[in-house]
């Protein structure tokens, strides 16, 4: 059965059982997003795809929606919101961009630029963390993990290894691998698991391919987040 | 080649004058200049203050983000480290021979840097003290004075500078901070738009070039009293050089000379600096102070950059800079020229030479390859050496099983003409300080002594000659006797 809602004013059809986010990228409306994956069950928890339904605050990618629903996006308030949330992201890990393989392909970065954002704004807390490179095919970088915890749902859901895991609790959370010596190496995990191919930022990427694609040449230098129809596309 | 005025007898004794910042030296520089109570100089050190975290900071990262990481070393010449980066991590993938392409797109990069930084740094910093004197007017001793007074000068220093940059940007990907060398090779090469873009101006590039060489030669040659003697000290000097010991900035061997210009060493792959080259480290400088192991730390310390690079070759491939080396080896007169003022004449010589390779690379169809990158057996330690625009750059590296790299040593230009540049300002010191008055004229002449290497202080921001300049002269207790600043 096919419904509408509108969002920002704009007549969106769905059929039930689809999220607002779901129902809003099949019809070309782009809302900002991290943490959701379109195959993926959602998450909910990066809270970037926050919109006011009927006046109030909700996760787009797990609120289903209903006909007649008025939802907002686009809205300086809301917006004002991402862009305080993208800054805590950027500050709790290490992002340094110029150096970053993910650079131009990274959905933090182009979801920056979307909402404008023109600096941290709160202190960096600089946190420790040491990469894993004992994997011979792959490294992983935790300093620009997100938490977003899409390896982990790939890994589990799709692979059938539960290699990934999030451990500890608030903002003591963080990325583990799931081998008693902690390492990469010592699981099952290889390159071509749908795992090494979801993380939005740049912490799974194979190993010494870095900038072969030139800065200026990525996916969002040719198109912002917002017109881009596959943000996972790539990965 | 002995330090007197490096460490005076009885310092407690004594005045310090500091000169801090060195204006239009790009980043920061100090300069201090102990006096006695009779005012004369008893210590000069030039302290720069490098930041060396840079070698921890890499440590532990995987090698292929090196050669974009090092480029926040220096907003100067930043293609000069992610080149001699690449460099040393083409050894590391094995990439014994780059393919024609690649090699020939970084040489382009690499000569549109040289192009960009020698006439930001003839034009912009140094010509307002070569056409106005050192003692000329401050307010005018600057690249706007320059404007109104040779405005022609001015304009095409500005595009001069501007050309290179136009090089490295179709090269590199971008101005600054581009990323067009990887380990192995390159990740683009030339379209044919870009290539026909920079064709159009690059003989009256290569015109003005010319008249660059010829402008500061006049300059030299007007006033050798005192262009062939200011700030002169003797020393060895090195540089790489190419085949059959041509001129080369991208790649051949290490050459040393002495200051007789008889060679101390030479054919030497770099990938054995170490066994020539040892640092020495002085408790009262962050800089260390490189020396020829063979000669030992008194004697064996050197210079590097445009006036070692022209002298210490056989010959120029380019007929024009060939031309323009003859008549400065002529002048010479058969042996080394060691005057620091004479850097800026070489320096020309070469931005010429700069922009006849740019203008043979153009009509080169192998920048529009599609071969761009080879790999071969991996190893686990790398050095990249590469002529930058301020003189010889090293940079060393070990890599583990995993990628990561567990040791990086670099050794840049100014540290290289580290002592160099002490010996010239104690001469100068020497030569010019004396009263108790500190006056703007003594402390111009020192600047120029030091702009004359061109050092490499970390940041490009205060390229107008508007940093303000402090100077103060302490008693021994600590107390400002006198200071003079200007902003
Ligand atoms: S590693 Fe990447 S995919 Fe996994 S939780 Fe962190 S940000 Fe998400
Ligand atoms: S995308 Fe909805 S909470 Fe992250």
């Amino acid at each position: 059965m096919s419904h509408t809602f509108t969002l920002d004013g704009k007549v969106i059809p769905f059929v039930d059982g689809q999220t607002i986010i779901q129902a809003a990228s099949a019809a070309g409306v782009f809302i900002p997003h991290l943490c959701y994956h379109p195959e993926f069950k959602p998450h909910g928890s990066c809270k970037l795809c926050t919109v006011k339904v009927n006046g109030r605050h909700t996760a787009s990618c797990t609120m289903r929606a209903a006909p007649g629903m008025v939802v907002e996006s686009e809205t300086e308030e809301i917006n004002a919101e991402r862009r305080a949330l993208t800054q805590m992201l950027f500050v709790e890990g290490n992002h340094f961009c110029p150096s970053c393989e993910k650079s131009g392909n990274c959905q933090l970065q182009a979801t920056a630029y979307h909402l404008g954002m023109m600096s941290p704004h709160y202190d960096h807390f600089f946190p420790n963390r040491a990469v894993d490179a004992s994997h011979p095919e792959v490294l992983l970088d935790f300093n620009r993990c997100i938490l977003c915890s899409l390896c982990v749902r790939a890994s589990r859901d799709v692979d059938g290894k539960n290699v990934f895991g999030l451990s500890g609790r608030g903002i003591k959370t963080h990325l583990i691998v799931n081998a008693k010596s902690g390492q990469l190496a010592d699981t099952d995990f290889t390159l071509d698991d749908k795992a090494a191919q979801v993380c939005p930022v740049g912490v799974i990427l194979k190993k010494r391919r870095g900038f072969a694609v030139p800065i200026g040449e990525r996916k969002f230098d040719k198109a912002p987040i917002s017109e881009t129809a596959d943000t996972t596309e790539g990965r | 080649m002995t330090y007197q005025l490096e460490t005076a007898q009885h310092p407690e004794t004594l005045r310090r004058v500091a000169i801090d910042p060195v204006s239009r030296v790009e980043g920061h520089g100090k300069v201090t200049i102990l006096l006695d109570d009779q005012n004369k100089v008893h210590q000069v050190r030039l302290h720069i203050v490098e930041f060396r975290g840079f070698e921890k900071f890499i440590q532990g990262r995987p090698y292929w983000e090196v050669p974009v990481m090092v480029q926040r070393l220096c907003g100067i010449c930043p293609v000069s480290h992610h080149l001699a980066a690449s460099k040393a991590l083409d050894v590391i993938v094995g990439a014994k021979k780059l393919t024609a392409t690649a090699e020939k797109m970084r040489r382009l990069m690499h000569y549109g840097q040289m192009l960009q930084s020698h006439a930001l740094h003839f034009f912009h910093l140094c010509s307002p003290d070569l056409l106005f004197g050192f003692d000329s007017d401050v307010t005018k001793r600057n690249i706007v004075g320059v404007a109104m007074a040779h405005p022609e000068t001015a304009k095409r220093g500005v595009l001069l500078r501007k050309f290179g940059q136009e090089v490295i940007r179709v090269t590199a990907g971008k101005r600054v901070h581009g990323t067009g060398a990887i380990p192995g090779g390159v990740n683009k090469a030339l379209t044919v738009a870009e290539r026909d873009e920079l064709l159009k101006d690059i003989y009256h590039i290569v015109q003005w070039s010319r008249d660059a060489v010829h402008l500061i030669q006049k300059v030299h040659t007007q006033d050798p009293g005192l262009y062939n003697s200011f700030g002169i000290f003797r020393s060895n000097f090195m540089s790489i050089v190419g085949n059959n010991g041509d001129l080369d900035f991208y790649h051949g061997t290490l050459r040393a000379r002495d200051d007789n210009g008889k060679i101390i060493f030479d054919h030497v792959d770099y990938q054995q600096y170490n066994q020539y080259i040892e640092e020495e480290v002085r408790p009262w400088s962050y800089m260390k102070f490189p020396f020829f192991k063979s000669l030992g730390k008194d004697h064996g310390w050197y210079k590097v950059g445009p006036l070692a690079r022209v002298q210490n070759c056989n010959q120029i491939s380019t007929p024009f800079a060939e031309h323009e080396r003859k008549e400065f080896v002529d002048y010479a007169g058969g042996s080394p020229m060691h005057a620091p003022l004479a850097y800026h004449w070489t320096r020309m010589i070469e931005m010429l030479h700069a922009a006849e390779v740019i203008k043979e690379l153009l009509h080169d169809d192998d920048l529009l390859g599609s071969d761009l990158v080879v790999e071969g057996e991996r190893q686990m330690e790398g050095v990249g050496v590469i002529e930058a625009p301020r003189g010889t750059l090293f940079h060393h590296y070990q890599v583990d099983e995993n990628d990561l790299i567990t040791m990086a040593n670099l050794i840049v230009s100014t540290t290289n003409n580290n002592q160099a540049m002490n010996e010239a300002i104690r001469h100068v010191a020497r030569r010019y300080l004396h009263g108790h008055e500190v006056t703007e004229g003594l402390l111009n002449h020192i600047e120029v002594a030091i702009r004359a290497f061109d050092p490499c202080l970390s940041c490009a921001t205060h390229a107008l000659g508007k940093m303000p300049l402090e100077v103060e002269l302490v008693d021994p207790e600590g107390r400002i006797v006198h200071s003079l600043s200007r902003s």
